[in-house]
């Protein structure tokens, strides 16, 4: 029976095995290749995407999971505005070594800042202890979530 | 490395947009006969427009070598940075050098021809100018792709001239004058990776992202130990699966007897099984069931391994290389110190797995995408082992998820081409990551006896270190090289390094610093034992015998070209970093406590000390790192060398709570849950410095990571009184 979902906000409606993971109906069906392959039993966070607003492994989650939900993936991170202010961040950081974790990393992060606007050290090691970066960007990584919870506090602040 | 350096040369023309391409290469004749010329690379283009575009020639596996390397072009064709496209070169070592990446060596192979490139474009943008304006040459400046003329205010852009350079004949290397660094404006100055927005936006990027047309996915079922039989496998049953499109069992084609699994021809046999989709696909190799005959894989495993070579250590062993007489320098030694060391086997984990994409050809060739270190020796096997020619063969560098050495070896792009051309159709492999650990190349462990003498003073006067390593097909597996760099050994009048071999069947390759990895830890380790015995601080105890050892003479560079170890960089090195820590300095907690190592490594020289913290009688926590380094006389992109330091430094605090064991052949740990990764919580403190020297400039891939290993073993013994002889830490 096929499912239906929603992915960086455009509808599918898919005819597939509903025990397949999110993370292989995103990058072999749908062409979202953003989302990565790592490990394939949630050890290393690659494969992190937001399932209505959550972060969750897609190598583990299956299809019929997301039913009715929204999957949003690195390739709309910047519709978020916590995930704009995470890219940004990145950026100014020049954060990537090989840069295969972070689009996980950037989820992780983004739903930090969504949950926790201005993230300590506990709160960040705890937040992205999921997320393994074999290249060690990890001190980038966490000078990237200060600034961007700095970043955003201020246009918050302009907003209200 | 397969380039010999002949004659620079260089050949100008047009795009076929009408504007200019410099075109260089290595050629065997100094003039451009148009079979030299066939055989330059394309390095830079500028079109009307002003658009600079240059080409990278070495893969990106996160080091940074596509961004670094059109900057060197850059910096000596003075165009403006924001106006550079940077592309992959096409793989193909005729015209591009040999473009592997690999030994820290992007840097040192390329930073010269480089910047010949960006000096001879330039030279020619301004004898355009100057044939235009009527003006001699040397009346011109340039700067930020622009050619002026000071003395009447003219300037012309480089793609106003683009048009007319390409008429023009390119300079003689020798002519050509290169800037003087002082005067370097992008070289010297932070520039972000040329594929950070890709990266950051989830675009197609990896090889792993590979996408064609009527792509199908593909896994490849090997044995888990090499050199097993398929006794037996379901393959209907494995067809019968959904999605699944084709199972082909294919004989692999065997590589000579003697030679380097993984860069000889050769593919492993197995059972391709392919499909629409790479999770149905892999659903299916559970129906297949394979039985393999592992009986040749029994002595081979960990405990195996364990066993003779305690027996071997304790019996002389084939001499390395020795000065003096060690042994009679032993006897007469006011102390003798030994101690026993071990390094496990170690994977690689990059964290993209192992894949490459294949599409089958209409002249009965291949294309492949691989994320690579090595695209022109995957292009070269492919050809080899599946009996191709190589001009049907093409392979195209895309970004790599790490590299760390393991994609040195290009075995995935072999099986993927393999695989397409037997099923026919386009073909994405890509292996489980239980397979990319079952199949890794990894790093060999290795087993050491150390002796030293102490004189009165307590100086070290004898130094015997025997090493138990590992061989295949009767010759030394890599990384496995004892030698001259180990510092002990060098600042010692009478010493002998011996060295005994272990036959294995374990694939085994180059992990990051290889050699160096492991025994920094060993002789850093011993190093500081030497110091407790002789009642010496750590630091002092080295800097006095590196600089007793100043003044002898300069080790010779090694067959291969490679500069060894000059002791008095080092000094220098170990000073900053002391200081930098304010090592003896500061009232630590009890418990806490910091600890030095320093290595020389792929041409550059580091000194780590690590502060340690233990967490009760059996834990630490490796609280900050100092590290200093001296790569040459600049540093090319401030932001990555950074990075790699950074991104050494963890992975040598990974080192230290991670093994790969074996049992009948087969590896015991198969995914990351079997190893303790090295996590955000446990990252530390960096700080980092250069000490820049006049030496020339190399990579920094390699080198700042064997230091960091004993600096912290070191550390636990000054925090804790355990002294770590054996990795992974187990106190």
């Amino acid at each position: 029976m096929p499912i239906a979902l929603t992915v960086n906000a455009k509808p599918y409606t898919l005819d597939l095995p509903g025990e397949m993971p999110l993370l292989w109906v995103l990058r072999d069906e749908i062409g979202l290749t953003g989302t990565k392959f790592g490990c394939g039993i949630a050890q290393c966070g690659a494969c992190t995407i937001h399932l209505d607003g959550q972060p969750t492994r897609a190598c583990i989650t299956p299809l019929a999971e997301a039913a009715g939900k929204h999957v949003t993936t690195v390739e709309a991170l910047h519709s978020i505005p916590q995930g704009a202010a995470i890219q940004a961040a990145w950026a100014a950081h020049d954060v990537p070594q090989c840069g295969y974790c972070q689009a996980g990393q950037m989820m992780t992060a983004t739903h930090l800042l969504r949950e926790t606007p201005h993230p300590n050290d506990a709160d960040i090691d705890s937040a992205m202890a999921g997320n393994f970066c074999r290249c060690g960007t990890y001190p980038r990584i966490r000078a990237a979530i200060h600034d961007a919870a700095a970043g955003h506090h201020a246009a918050k602040g302009d907003a209200s | 490395m397969s380039a010999t350096r002949r004659e620079l040369l260089f050949a100008a023309g047009a795009t076929a947009a009408g504007g200019f391409l410099l075109r260089f290469g290595f050629a065997q004749a100094a003039a451009a006969t148009p079979a030299e010329a066939a055989k330059l690379g394309d390095y830079v283009e500028i079109a009307a427009d002003n658009t600079v575009t240059l080409r990278a020639v070495n893969a990106d596996i996160g080091q940074g070598a596509k961004t670094l390397l059109p900057m060197i072009i850059a910096e000596e064709l003075d165009c403006d940075w924001a106006h550079v496209k940077v592309e992959y070169s096409a793989a193909d070592d005729a015209r591009y050098g040999a473009q592997q990446v690999g030994g820290s060596l992007t840097v040192p192979t390329n930073y010269d021809p480089m910047r010949k490139v960006g000096a001879a474009a330039r030279a020619m943008l301004v004898a355009a100018a100057a044939a235009r304006l009527k003006v001699a040459p040397a009346s011109l400046t340039t700067t930020r792709g622009e050619v002026r003329h000071a003395a009447s205010g003219r300037k012309i852009a480089y793609g106003a001239l683009a048009a007319d350079a390409a008429k023009l004949t390119p300079p003689d290397a020798k002519t050509l004058r290169l800037k003087d660094p002082k005067d370097f404006v992008i070289l010297g100055k932070s520039h972000k990776s040329v594929d950070l927005h890709a990266i950051l936006h989830g675009e197609k990027l990896f090889g792993i992202d590979t996408t064609l047309p009527n792509l199908h996915y593909a896994i490849y079922v090997k044995s888990p130990v090499n050199g097993a039989k398929l006794k037996s496998a379901d393959l209907d049953a494995a067809r019968a699966m959904p999605g699944v499109t084709h199972v082909i069992a294919l004989e692999g084609v065997a590589p000579p007897p003697d030679a380097q699994i993984g860069l000889a021809p050769g593919f492993a046999p197995g059972i391709a099984i392919i499909g629409r989709n790479w999770w149905l696909v892999k659903q299916a190799r559970e129906a297949l069931k394979p039985q393999w005959d592992d009986g040749f894989g029994a002595p081979h495993g960990s405990a195996d391994y364990a066993a003779q070579a305690k027996a071997l250590l304790q019996k002389p062993a084939p001499v390395i290389d020795h000065k003096g007489d060690a042994d009679a320098a032993l006897a007469v030694a006011a102390q003798v110190i030994e101690a026993e060391y071990v390094t496990p086997y170690l994977p690689h984990l990059a964290l993209e797995p192992q894949n490459a994409t294949a599409r089958p050809t209409p002249d009965g060739g291949v294309e492949v995408w691989a994320p690579t270190q090595f695209p022109n020796d995957g292009r070269d096997l492919i050809a080899k082992t599946l009996k191709l020619p190589k001009a049907s063969v093409t392979v195209h560098i895309c970004r790599a998820g790490g590299g760390f050495g393991r994609r040195i070896m290009v075995d995935p792009m072999v099986e993927a081409a393999a695989i397409a051309l037997a099923a026919k159709v386009p073909v994405k492999l890509l292996y489980p990551r239980e397979e990319d650990i079952a199949h890794d190349f990894y790093r060999p462990g290795n087993f050491h006896r150390l002796r030293a003498g102490l004189d009165k003073s307590g100086n070290v006067t004898a130094y015997v270190a025997r090493a138990v390593s590992y061989s295949r097909g009767g010759k030394l597996t890599e990384g496995s090289e004892i030698n001259l760099e180990q510092q002990p050994a060098v600042m010692a009048n009478h010493w002998r390094l011996e060295q005994a071999l272990i036959p294995t069947i374990l694939a085994t390759g180059w992990l990051r610093a290889p050699s160096d990895n492991t025994l920094s830890f060993v002789h850093q380790g011993f190093w500081d034992e030497l110091a407790h015995a002789a009642g010496r601080d750590p630091v002092e105890f080295r800097l006095s015998h590196m600089r007793a050892h100043a003044g002898d003479p300069l080790l010779p560079t090694t067959q291969d070209g490679e500069p060894q170890l000059d002791i008095r960089r080092m000094i220098p090195v170990l000073e900053k970093v002391a200081a930098l820590a304010k090592w003896g300095q500061t009232k630590l907690p009890p418990g806490t406590a910091m600890g030095v190592g320093c290595y020389f490594s792929h041409r550059g020289y580091f000194a780590e000390i690590a502060q340690v913290r233990m967490l009760g009688d059996t834990d630490f926590r490796v609280e900050k790192i100092w590290a200093v380094g001296d790569v040459g006389a600049i540093i090319l992109n401030p932001t990555t060398a950074r990075a790699q330091v950074e991104g050494a430094i963890h992975e040598g605090i990974a080192q230290l709570r991670n093994e790969i064991t074996f049992a009948k052949g087969a590896n015991v740990q198969s995914n990351f849950a079997d190893f303790t990764l090295l996590r955000m919580p446990d990252s530390p403190a960096i700080e980092i410095d250069f000490h820049l020297t006049d030496n020339p400039v190399t990579g920094l891939g390699e080198p700042a990571l064997p230091a960091v290993i004993p600096a912290v073993t070191n550390a636990i013994f000054a925090a804790s009184g355990k002294r770590v002889r054996a990795l992974p830490v187990r106190l």
